[in-house]
């Protein structure tokens, strides 16, 4: 066999290597940033099902909070339409029913008998987990997309994602400011 | 980041097979020493392993569960510890949810068992169940998820079989050698010099084997809890609420009472930990605590290269804890403001304590529910009745 087809044969395998491990390690890395994706959605339809229960149970205890109530409601139901948007759009919304609960369980300071309800603090136990929940999904999704993203610009994989078509992810950040914090559960 | 930290996982590859070698090293001499033949030594220290190794293997989760008699409880049980379990499972993207097991003990401890992430189990004791507020609690669980996550659960098993092989055959070999006579008397015809020194390394070896394996284990030990509460930092983005929750359980005295030897390296702090003893005690399964609060507490944001550089400034020196895998790539991690209690300390720290009371009652078969007059009542598993009376009020209750 002349000389120029053995490094040819060589340089061939060499590449298939590098590609085919590339590829596959392209399509692990998108596949766990969907895997993440699909958490912070299966957490932020948990709140959409807390939500309602919450508005009942506050209903039954206070007078004066309707506008408070229907904020809550609304910003639920408006989120809830968008659920299929994409990661930037969705953060928008997500971040508007953030406030619009923690406006609500600033309101609940004033009502100790509801404060005490124990049906109350179950739900409050659950919501508080929910937000936990969001924002840790949130930040295990942001990780695997920066890592995928990383990835797919570093060489040798940027070659392999120009030539597969991998796209960057998009991450999914919370907008205001006030929302980066916890949301204020707080009832000293 | 996220992924396995595959250097660390090499070097702990080199030192289990570290220990195998002495286990086979002290097979072949023992062998050799009674059979007048290292092979058949070797075959019984393979032996012995690989049984070890079976049980473990398909009931080893189970049997150190019902060692530390722990019970697994669901989320009606204990609403709070399950959700930040989940929580952390979340944060760390383990693929399963843990089963969450409560040990019905004073004493402050924690541990992850399970050989793969798919059927892990995570359990914590009572005590230290109503002493952590939900910050510290996180704190903790993220310690053990990351136990999971890092394979650390599979590698101390494997260690802790072949220490434990070496440690039983030493402990056979020697008391055969006790009360069974000289061997050698059996097989004179082998020449008597070479045998004399075989037999006084049989014996050295057989005092030192159990000990040097178990300081590979615990030296193993040691640097993967030194990442486990890395990790918790950055899964919860707060190593302070682990810095807390530890120096709660270093204020504790109490020992574990179902822990021995050979789970210690599973807890969260060395369940032994004794008075008088050195800082940095090679025996030691963990570091010291007020070493691992410091550099928790220096820590200036919460990624891996932070806790790196936390370690190499409490400790003084640069010789890297974290491998450097782990380190690479991670970009700035924030550390996030504390969760305030929804209540004020006091009186959460008498609803912590209800709660985990009334899952412990429930472990044991009994159902609370609360009277209007504000009573809890206890209904134990043998009462059939539909109602039950309220002895502080005297309402009728359905059961």
């Amino acid at each position: 066999m002349p000389v120029g087809a053995i490094v040819g044969i060589i340089v061939g395998v060499v590449l298939a290597i590098i590609f085919g491990g590339g590829y596959n390690r392209l399509v692990q890395l998108r596949n766990q940033t969907r895997n993440a994706w699909s958490q912070i959605d299966v957490q932020l339809k948990r709140r959409y099902d807390l939500i309602p229960n919450l508005v009942e149970t506050v209903k039954g205890y206070t007078k004066h909070e309707r506008e408070t109530l229907e904020a809550v409601t609304k910003a639920r139901n408006m989120a809830e339409q968008l659920s299929s948007a994409g990661a930037a759009e969705r953060a928008k919304v997500e971040g508007e029913l953030t406030s619009a609960l923690g406006r609500l369980l600033a309101v609940v300071e004033k009502y100790p008998d509801l404060k005490a309800n124990q049906n109350y603090l179950a739900l409050q136990e659950e919501l508080s987990s929910t937000e936990n929940r969001i924002s840790f999904a949130r930040q295990y999704y942001n990780d695997s997309v920066l890592k995928y993203n990383n990835s797919t610009q570093t060489i040798p994989y940027n070659v392999v994602a120009r030539a597969f078509g991998f796209k960057s992810g998009e991450f999914f950040e919370v907008t205001a400011a006030e929302e980066r914090k916890a949301p204020k559960v707080s009832f000293t | 980041m996220w992924e396995q930290i595959s250097s660390n996982r090499r070097r702990s590859i080199a030192l289990t097979i570290g220990i195998g070698a002495i286990l086979l090293l002290l097979g072949w001499l023992i062998g050799f020493f009674f059979f007048a033949n290292g092979y058949a030594g070797l075959v019984v220290a393979v032996v012995i392993w690989a049984i070890m190794n079976l049980v473990a293997l398909f009931q080893g989760d189970s049997i150190l569960l019902s060692v530390s008699r722990a019970k697994k409880i669901t989320k009606s049980d204990h609403p709070r510890l399950y959700n930040i379990v989940e929580e952390m499972q979340i944060a760390s993207g383990l693929e399963k949810m843990p089963d969450v097991y409560i040990i019905d003990d004073p004493a402050l401890n924690a541990f992850a068992t399970g050989r793969d992430q798919k059927r892990a189990s995570v359990a914590i004791t009572s005590g230290l169940l109503e002493k952590l507020n939900r910050d510290e609690l996180q704190g903790v669980i993220g310690h053990e998820i990351a136990h999971i996550k890092n394979r650390d659960v599979l590698l101390m098993v494997m260690c802790g079989i072949l220490l434990g092989s070496i440690v039983m055959l030493s402990w056979i070999a020697s008391r055969v050698l006790l009360f069974g006579g000289s061997p050698r008397s059996r097989s004179s015809s082998s020449s008597d010099s070479g045998g004399g020194i075989i037999i006084i390394i049989a014996i050295v070896l057989m005092i030192i084997a159990p000990i040097a394996a178990q300081m590979i284990y615990f030296a193993i030990s040691r640097k993967r809890e030194y990442l486990a509460d890395a990790s918790s930092a950055l899964y919860t983005r707060y190593p302070e609420g682990l810095a807390s929750a530890l120096e709660k359980l270093a204020a504790s005295t109490q020992e574990l009472r179902s822990a021995n030897k050979a789970t210690a390296p599973m807890f969260i702090v060395n369940p032994f930990r004794g008075k008088g003893r050195s800082a940095a005690d090679l025996t030691s399964t963990h570091p010291p605590i007020s070493e691992r609060i410091r550099i928790l507490r220096s820590m200036t944001g919460a990624s891996f290269a932070n806790y790196e550089q936390a370690y190499e400034q409490v400790r003084g020196s640069r010789k890297a804890v974290l491998p450097g895998s782990a380190l690479v790539g991670n970009g700035e991690v924030e550390i996030r403001a504390p969760r305030p209690e929804p209540v004020e300390p006091l009186r959460a720290g008498i609803e912590r304590r209800r709660e985990t009371s009334q899952a412990v009652w429930r472990m044991n078969g009994y159902n609370t529910i609360r009277c209007d007059c504000g009573t809890w009542l206890k209904i134990p598993p043998v009462l059939q009745n539909s109602t039950v009376r309220c002895p502080h009020c005297g309402r009728i209750n359905p059961t």
